[in-house]
């Protein structure tokens, strides 16, 4: 049975902007990255990766000329577990054996003492592939990584009858994570003959699994250790779990510890990207503007292998309708493997392009209708009471209204260009984000927690929740002693150890304050009644259950995708350049309806990193892949947003507690994604007259555009 | 011999003198706050200032800071103490992942030094070579404004 959530906070620390846990150590240097760790005779690995797209392994050449004693050379054939690495299928090896099924297929590890050594040993080995030719074009693939279908209502009758029906289809491009710090892992050998693994990730658990499966260990063998993690996004996700496998086949045959940390070339070029895709929309409505029918058709590039392809179709497709309520909905969504790197968990996770397209279509629809698209989506958007495109009823804590009204009421007058080159425009776009992992994905985790009271009266949180910048350390302490009504202050939030740490989850999917803290809550109420018979040292835990009301049916994909939804309203003004097709956000309001912010500035501080991302993913961001090959693979032709560039974002905190949540909060990390880019791109059509119905909105397809 | 001080300290080093100043402080000086983002000078995430001046420490050979004041973010702390920019950052919470942090808060200290009074636009081109992805950039402003001081 579940123990009521408090939503009072005695000990006041919840709502208040406490100073962050990791704040002193990151502005003095002191806090410790994964490249920062020191390891008495390390040694330096690196990856040997394919040099086609698709093909097969032939051979590997050690030049002779080079004394191969000096270094430590891993192939498949030294994998002692399973070559795979461990997630949702296993279709992807640690290292390729045979087939070949993207450019930077990792081939061999090489490790050596010192980096003039690796440098050298690394330009003596060649691999000898047969190149087949390659599937790179996502219209073109025919290999299912992914599929599903949700159907409300009727839609083909919903068509049939409507007064208008508008159809487009919208385009959105393969995006970088970028987190400055790159991706890495050190892997050092225990005397047991386990490893441990210290490293820039976010889901211990996970790299704990794939690393156990790889290695042919046991569990208790494999110890995980995030290191303070210099920025993730979902790029850390899945992907440090190869990094782990590496860094631990070489330390294991070199029987040292290895550090295996990638160049920012390597980390654009190999690791996992934003989802490219094909989205096509049919929407269908009264003269009024009143919803008949969305039909909704999604296509994502996956990429070379399966991945996490099936979860962020699944988000995507639960947020391809929109925050609105209509009465016939139907997405298919299908992700098609292609001989590009492997695409992968961002922030967002399919809804900023599945929601790209939403909002977008809300513009076309209006336009065909000839009403203001504010007012339309007045009469579209999701109220209590009110269903989405799963069949869900809304109970409470919908934002939609809240955030709309709050997010016009601060847009200010737009300034006029100054120069006759240049247009200014204004675009709005509203979003939602459900929090946690999607219908029975929570039922199947089932985190767990731990609180402890020591003798003296320090009480310790134990979850697998990374701190990755996002502020888990500071919101699970607040939480803690709120809920158990001691000073902020007495409450220590134990570093993830998967040797100390009970599994509460991926620290991902916006789940860590509504899932993870909502269980800190209900282990500190506990804590709190045992406190007054039990004598310390005490400790409780606790195993997530959802909410009773919960019901979903994974099958047809109807139901209860998520126990609660985020709301956000983006108000974009920006000037575009005739001239030279650039495009400059000038102001840009968001309005978020987080249920409770447990801590203003930092959830401000989400909202206005993720809005900069968005921009970015809107205007400028965009990975090129030419023959499997990705040609942007650096900051100097990778170019996401800098401070000149950014505009001043200006966030409004609209509460509207959810019951379920912890003091009342629901998940905010991921919908900051959401809402921007279809607003800067309606922006743009306000500004020129132009719509774009892909992103990003380049000068290139910009000036090509307004010829036209 | 290559001689400089660092944050005020001499130091001397028998070490080529192409080896980067980057590498040089964090593996030799275990000065590990100066952080390596993309090895290019995009990112400024190394950024330390010699004799005042914001560099890239990936991009500067250390026999280039021969005879110069080196100073890095471990530098910053005056006896123990926050300079007034690290606890301004805290404040803000313009720290999140804080990998950017340190090279952050020397671009800023290096404009404080010239422009003690700077305008929001005079802090974003300061910053300007600093990739931050977490924060927006908003917070950081608002953390480097807050540390002006009025010309007299």
């Amino acid at each position: 049975m579940a123990i009521p959530v408090p939503t009072e906070s005695p000990a006041g620390s919840i709502g208040q902007a406490v100073p962050r846990r990791d704040g002193r150590a990151k502005v003095t240097g002191r806090a410790r990255y994964t490249d920062d760790l020191v390891f008495p005779g390390a040694w330096l690995g690196r990856t040997v990766r394919s040099t086609v797209a698709r093909g097969v392994l032939r051979r590997i050449h050690f030049d002779p000329a080079f004394d191969w004693q000096q270094v430590v050379v891993v192939t498949a054939a030294d994998i002692p577990g399973d070559n795979v690495v461990a997630l949702i299928r296993d279709d992807q090896p640690a290292l390729a054996a045979r087939d070949i099924r993207h450019r930077e297929e990792p081939l061999a590890l090489i490790a050596a003492p010192d980096r003039d050594t690796l440098h050298l040993a690394v330009q003596h080995l060649r691999v000898e592939c047969d190149a087949l030719a390659p599937v790179l074009d996502v219209e073109s693939a025919t290999d299912e990584l992914a599929h599903l279908t949700i159907e409300k209502g009727d839609v083909d009758r919903a068509l049939a009858d409507a007064d208008v029906v508008v159809e487009r289809t919208f385009r959105v491009g393969r995006q970088e994570q970028l987190y400055i710090e790159p991706q890495g892992a050190i892997a050092v050998p225990t005397e047991d003959g386990g490893i441990t693994i210290y490293g820039s990730l976010q889901c211990p658990y996970y790299v704990h699994r794939a690393v156990t499966r790889a290695l042919g260990l046991s569990a208790a063998q494999v110890v995980v250790i995030p290191a303070e993690v210099g920025g993730a996004f979902g790029g850390k996700e899945e992907y440090p779990s190869l990094v782990a496998i590496h860094a631990a086949l070489l330390a294991v045959k070199a029987n040292r510890p290895v550090r295996l940390i990638y160049d920012r070339q390597e980390d654009i070029a190999a690791t996992t990207k934003r989802h490219p895709g094909i989205i096509r929309h049919r929407t269908a409505a009264r003269q009024d503007g009143s919803p008949l029918a969305q039909d909704i058709e999604i296509v994502f590039d996956g990429g070379a292998y399966c991945t996490l392809s099936p979860v962020v179709l699944s988000r995507a497709a639960i947020h391809a309708a929109g925050p609105y309520a209509c009465p016939n909905v139907r997405i298919r969504g299908r992700v098609l493997a292609t001989h590009t790197p492997p695409s992968g968990a961002f922030r967002g996770f399919g809804a900023p392009q599945s929601q790209f397209a939403a909002e977008l279509m809300m513009e076309h629809l209006a336009e065909a209708l000839g009403m203001s698209s504010i007012d339309l989506r007045r009469r579209w958007m999701l109220r209590v009471g009110d269903t989405t495109a799963t069949s869900q009823r809304l109970a409470e804590s919908v934002g939609t209204e809240l955030v709309l009204d709050a997010a016009l009421q601060q847009a200010r007058p737009m300034a006029l260009p100054t120069s006759p080159t240049l247009r200014r425009g204004r675009g709005v776009a509203l979003a939602y984000h459900g929090s946690g992992f999607t219908g029975s994905g929570e039922n199947k985790l089932a985190s767990r927690v731990a609180l402890e009271y020591t003798p003296d009266g320090e009480v310790r949180v134990l979850t697998a929740q990374t701190e990755m910048g996002q502020g888990t350390n500071t919101v699970l302490a607040q939480i803690a002693a709120d809920a158990l009504g001691v000073p902020w202050d007495r409450v220590t939030v134990v570093p993830p150890d998967t040797s100390t740490v009970p599994d509460s989850g991926p620290t991902v999917a916006s789940r860590t304050v509504l899932i993870v803290g909502g269980l800190v809550a209900q282990a500190a109420v506990e804590l709190r009644a045992r406190l007054r018979t039990d004598r310390p040292p005490i400790r409780v835990e606790r195993t997530y259950v959802p909410p009773d009301w919960i019901r979903w049916d994974d099958a047809h994909y109807r139901g209860d995708a998520y126990p609660a939804y985020a709301f956000a309203c983006v108000v974009a003004d920006v000037e575009v350049d005739l001239d030279t097709g650039e495009v400059r956000v000038t102001d840009l309001v968001a309005a978020l309806d987080p249920g409770r912010a447990l801590h203003p500035p930092m959830v401000e501080g989400q909202m206005e990193g993720g809005v900069l991302q968005a921009i970015g993913y809107a205007t400028i961001e965009e990975l090129k892949v030419d023959g499997g090959r990705v040609l942007n693979d650096r900051l100097a032709t990778y170019i996401i947003p800098t401070a000149s560039d950014a505009p001043r974002i200006r966030t409004v905190l609209v509460e509207n507690p959810y019951s379920g949540g912890p003091f009342g909060a629901k998940g905010i990390g991921e919908i900051p994604m959401d809402a921007p880019a279809p607003a800067v791109v309606a922006a743009i059509h306000d500004a020129t007259g132009v719509w774009l119905d892909e992103i990003p909105a380049t000068p290139e397809k910009l000036l090509a555009a307004l010829v036209t | 011999m290559i001689a400089f001080t660092v944050n005020g300290r001499p130091v001397s080093l028998d070490a080529p003198g192409a080896r980067r100043l980057l590498d040089v402080l964090r593996e030799d000086l275990r000065l590990t706050g100066t952080k390596e983002g993309c090895g290019e000078g995009e990112c400024g995430a190394c950024s330390v200032l010699i004799d005042g001046e914001v560099v890239n420490s990936c991009l500067v050979a250390v026999g280039q800071a021969e005879g110069s004041d080196v100073l890095t973010v471990e530098g910053l702390e005056r006896s123990g103490a926050l300079a007034p920019l690290q606890q301004a950052f805290i404040d803000h919470a313009a720290a999140q992942c804080g990998i950017c942090t340190p090279g952050m808060l020397m671009a800023a200290h290096a404009l404080l030094q010239e422009t003690p009074d700077p305008s929001p636009d005079d802090v974003r081109r300061a910053i300007a070579g600093n990739l931050c992805r977490c924060t927006g950039y908003t917070k950081i402003i608002e953390a480097i404004l807050a540390c002006r001081t009025r010309a007299t």
